[in-house]
């Protein structure tokens, strides 16, 4: 299936960007009239991989995260999220709620959102390499909205 | 800093405001402990009305609230969480865990 639209941004991963890169997000999707709570969710993944990135792919040097959307004809959003950074050395274990390698400021929730308010999350890592995170959501058809 | 904090005898209540994220996490966590230990609280009431936007750093602030308070024997209250915000502590679960709601 081809998109409809994509759009590619590339940033350093300083913690300022999680704001941009939300912002971003969900000005893309609102070509798709998407629900206010869609719109909150979408911002809500996207924050947390972009952070994910920032936080663990870079921990100690600046590095290049990129964030993909895709739109597709069926109301489906794709969100990709990469960085070339440390990588996951046990991608499962990651997954599980309340596991992280981080500090007091983590709360190791971030995969369980992403996979509660994504309909697919597919995480692609190797360690020393960086990692691949991506998610789609399908939004409701709302009659009236555009296509 | 948008933080605000009015403290009325024992009871001490919070209004956050903008965006949770791990951009602002540090200082906010830095912010609370340092309220927290010159206050010492009964009752500490995070007042979330004005939050516009909040990620699961928001959830390690509040676990890290619920322990403060928990070591002094005081209560954690959550109060006007917006939709966004609330969906994030259910997704967690951590709307079982800390008192949610007007008292
Ligand atoms: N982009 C990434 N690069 C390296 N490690 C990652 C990345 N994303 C997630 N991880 C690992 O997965 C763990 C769980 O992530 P998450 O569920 O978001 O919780 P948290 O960010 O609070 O630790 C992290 O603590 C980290 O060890
Ligand atoms: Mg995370």
């Amino acid at each position: 299936m081809k998109p409809v639209n994509s759009v590619k941004l590339e940033f350093l991963s300083r913690s300022a960007n999680e704001g941009f890169a939300r912002s971003a997000a969900a000005c893309f999707a609102a070509q798709m009239d998407p629900t206010l709570e869609e719109l909150g969710d979408l911002k809500t993944a996207v924050s947390e991989a972009v952070t994910n990135a920032i936080v663990h792919g870079y921990p100690e040097e600046l590095g290049k995260v990129s964030l993909r959307l895709r739109r597709y004809e069926d109301r489906t959003l794709e969100i990709r999220v990469q960085d070339w950074g440390r990588g996951i050395p046990d991608v499962e274990k990651a997954r599980e709620p309340m596991f992280t390698t981080g500090g007091e400021e983590r709360s190791g929730m971030g995969f369980t959102i992403m996979e509660s308010f994504m309909d697919a999350v597919k995480i692609r890592s190797r360690p020393g390499r960086g990692t691949c995170v991506t998610m789609r959501k399908k939004l409701s058809s709302r009659p009236g909205g555009r296509l | 800093m948008e933080l605000t904090c009015r403290s009325r005898s024992c009871k001490t209540r919070w209004k956050l405001t903008g965006e949770i994220d791990h951009h602002r996490a540090q200082a906010l966590s830095r912010e609370l402990e340092r309220e927290v230990s010159t206050r010492l609280p009964g009752e500490l009431v995070l007042d979330f009305s004005g939050v516009t936007f909040m990620d699961s750093s928001g959830i390690a602030l509040v676990l890290r609230a619920s322990r403060l308070m928990e070591e002094l024997g005081g209560r954690l209250r959550l109060e006007s969480v917006p939709g966004q915000a609330l969906r994030v502590l259910k997704a967690a679960g951590i709307h079982r865990r800390v008192e949610l709601g007007e008292e």
